[in-house]
């Protein structure tokens, strides 16, 4: 894991001071709210509906296993004793107190770790695969890019006054796990006909009010050059992009509205028109930060388990959850263990402070000391011995954290919604829980296999429910919540935008509606065809058929 | 059972710690809407707004706003959804927060949602 220089423990350091200050002056009286909001969003603290929200950024969603029992420390200490893990591979605290913030900021900085830039028009949290430095279909481990990105996008000063908000994300994997053509850059690794290595960069995509999948406006970008042509993305942005409305402000309107080609142009313009220094520095920086990510000591055991298979025999619930949550690891004897924050009438992506640590000690004991949070709100133990899995099981169990659904129709993202957040509409919690609750059965969830339920309780999309397989968009119809569904979304590698099915629901009439598109698509698939591809192959028509057919 | 009063409360988020409260007849800010005043005329309201105003230059509230609600059997219900999810905290935690103290709101989740 990547460990602080004295550079980035100085200005966590000195942010952490000035907000201590800050605070202080706004608490006095000092400030007004006008002069403080600012300030205290440039430090992660938001005013939600019923108290202080802070936003710590997990960058690349890497955790170490004193990282997450620091945040059970800040949730159990200064909060309610839980946290919100979110689709930004975030953690967000939802009762915190202004008069104890840079408190909470101090004992982030003593693990690492900060709440700079998780709010305001600068370029937030880069996120990646959460199976990074794992995954059996991995090129490249993506995080030593991201951390670049980390250093580089800090309190850079060109870019810390951007039209909007500016989301990263990176993979390093041919299936896409990590939605990077829904970001407002993805980067893609990718090998070239001579076998090099390479980036593809997909500018223009995002979520929101103006769904939109990027477009790629480099095929292959050799790793040395990164850096540089990210900062002529960021200048051609930075100068064209709209400031008059916010709603237009994002960089996939820019791309939109002048066009890819013509982006293209500017971009490459851009970047050729730039002194061209040596990369000698990057390439070095790059070399030291790869050093930390360095493969932990894996042990050479064979592929099989005889422990692992034999309690599977025995125990058809660990069976259950073993082969729906772990994935495949890169290095054989080994699994990429996917802890579930979804049980059943739970709240998706919530975890108290005691399973944080009992994760955190799960990681200890048997995964290299590593966590991973994922965009879909679940954590992830990397780097799991197959002979361990059985012990992890029994203590998941134990804690209520063994929900056998990874990717099934009860891991469901949501967004905080109208329980919790201001900007929201409709409440997306329930609505998860009601239809976790429909499928609980786990035989019908089995049954179904893979299918991505995505809820936002409001258009800004957090809950990402355009690219679900199912999205559901919570909505204020005269002071009144509804829902409207949209079938065909997909952030993977194949990613589209999801269309709306007809008119909208109550929200007690949601979990029957999401049933009656499931039983559609059973009754409708091919031999092995997930929901996705049914949906793709036979378009909105039976779904259109089956739920409005008695309207 | 009583008439219904209808009118305009004041609300702000207390600036140390950012809980929602609510401008009482004593002046004073409960984190319980139910001991909200209430004004059936304009001029009340103004009256209102600037009480809250002086509060949030003494550094006691931050953000206040007038919110549409009214007054039945000494409950008090917010018009808008969102004010009610204000007044009661988050649906799906009734067990932390003003629903667990008793100080929610004249609302409750809709069963099955």
């Amino acid at each position: 894991m990547y460990r602080y220089d004295e550079f980035d423990n100085q200005f966590v350091r000195e942010r952490t001071r000035q907000f201590r200050d800050q605070a202080d002056r706004r608490l006095r009286g000092d400030l007004t709210e006008d002069e403080f909001r600012p300030l205290r969003l440039m430090n992660g603290l938001y005013l939600q509906l019923h108290a202080y929200m802070l936003r710590v950024a997990i960058p690349y969603g890497t955790l170490s296993s004193r990282q997450m029992r620091r945040l059970a420390l800040i949730a159990e200490r200064w909060d309610k004793g839980y946290g919100h893990f979110t689709t930004r591979q975030n953690i967000q605290f939802n009762w915190i107190k202004l008069e104890d913030t840079a408190d909470i900021l101090d004992a982030l900085a003593d693990v690492e770790m900060h709440a700079i830039q998780t709010s305001g028009n600068c370029i937030r949290n880069v996120t990646t695969d959460h199976w990074a430095g794992a995954a059996a279909d991995e090129i490249a481990d993506p995080r030593p890019v991201g951390e670049l990105l980390r250093q580089w996008s800090s309190l850079h000063p060109e870019f810390s006054y951007l039209p909007r908000k500016f989301k990263i994300a990176v993979t390093g994997a041919p299936n896409d796990r990590a939605a990077v053509k829904v970001h407002d850059i993805g980067l893609r690794l990718h090998r070239n006909e001579a076998g090099e290595t390479g980036w593809e960069v997909i500018v223009g995509g995002g979520l929101g009010r103006t769904p939109m999948v990027g477009v790629t406006v480099r095929g292959f970008l050799p790793q040395h050059e990164l850096i540089g042509y990210l900062e002529a993305i960021m200048r051609v942005y930075n100068l064209y992009g709209r400031r008059d409305n916010k709603y237009k402000a994002r960089i996939k309107i820019l791309v939109h509205e002048i066009g890819h080609d013509k982006f293209r142009e500017e971009v490459e313009a851009e970047y050729a028109s730039r002194p061209h220094p040596s990369t000698e520095v990057e390439e070095r920086e790059l070399k030291r930060i790869a050093a930390y990510f360095a493969p932990p000591a894996f042990e050479s055991l064979p592929r099989w388990s005889p422990a692992f298979e034999e309690a599977k025999l025995s125990h058809p619930a660990f069976a259950r959850w073993a082969k729906n949550n772990l994935g495949p690891h890169r290095v054989d004897g080994y699994a990429i263990v996917n802890i579930s924050l979804k049980p059943e009438g739970g709240i998706p992506g919530d975890a108290t402070a005691e399973q944080m640590r009992i994760m955190a000690d799960l990681a200890e004991r048997y995964s290299f000391d590593e966590l991973r949070v994922s965009h879909a709100q679940n954590i992830v133990l990397p780097h799991v011995r197959k002979g361990d899995l059985f012990a992890i099981w029994q203590a998941l169990e134990d804690t209520g954290l063994a929900a056998a659904n990874y990717g099934l129709a009860g891991d469901i993202i949501a967004c905080p919604g109208l329980d919790y957040c201001a900007l929201a509409t409709a409440r997306s919690i329930p609505i998860a829980q009601s239809i976790a609750r429909r499928f609980a059965n786990s035989a019908k969830q089995d049954e179904i296999g893979r299918i991505k339920i995505n809820i936002s309780g409001c258009i800004n999309a957090c809950g990402h429910h355009h690219v679900g397989h199912i999205g559901i968009l919570g909505l204020d119809k005269k002071g009144e919540e509804f829902y409207q569904i949209t079938l065909g979304g997909s952030s993977a590698e194949s990613a589209s935008i999801g269309t709306i099915l007809g008119p909208g629901f109550a929200g007690h009439e949601v979990a029957d509606a999401i049933e009656t598109i499931l039983d559609t698509y059973l009754k409708h698939r091919e031999p092995g065809e997930e929901f996705l591809g049914t949906y793709r192959r036979l378009g909105a028509k039976p779904f259109k058929e089956a739920l409005y057919a008695t309207a | 059972m009583s008439a219904v009063e209808k009118g305009q409360l004041i609300t702000a988020n207390r600036l140390r710690d950012g809980i929602a409260v609510f401008l009482t007849t004593s002046g004073n800010w409960s984190e319980s809407i139910d001991e909200a005043v209430l004004a059936v005329e304009p001029e009340a309201a103004a009256a209102l707004e600037q009480r809250a105003r002086e509060d949030e230059r003494k550094t006691i509230v931050t953000g206040s706003y007038l919110v549409d609600a009214e007054r039945r059997d000494g409950r008090v219900r917010a018009a808008h959804i969102r004010e009610r999810m204000r007044a009661l905290g988050p649906t799906v935690r009734t067990d932390l927060g003003k629903q667990a103290e008793g100080k929610g709101a004249f609302f409750a989740a809709p069963e099955g949602e």
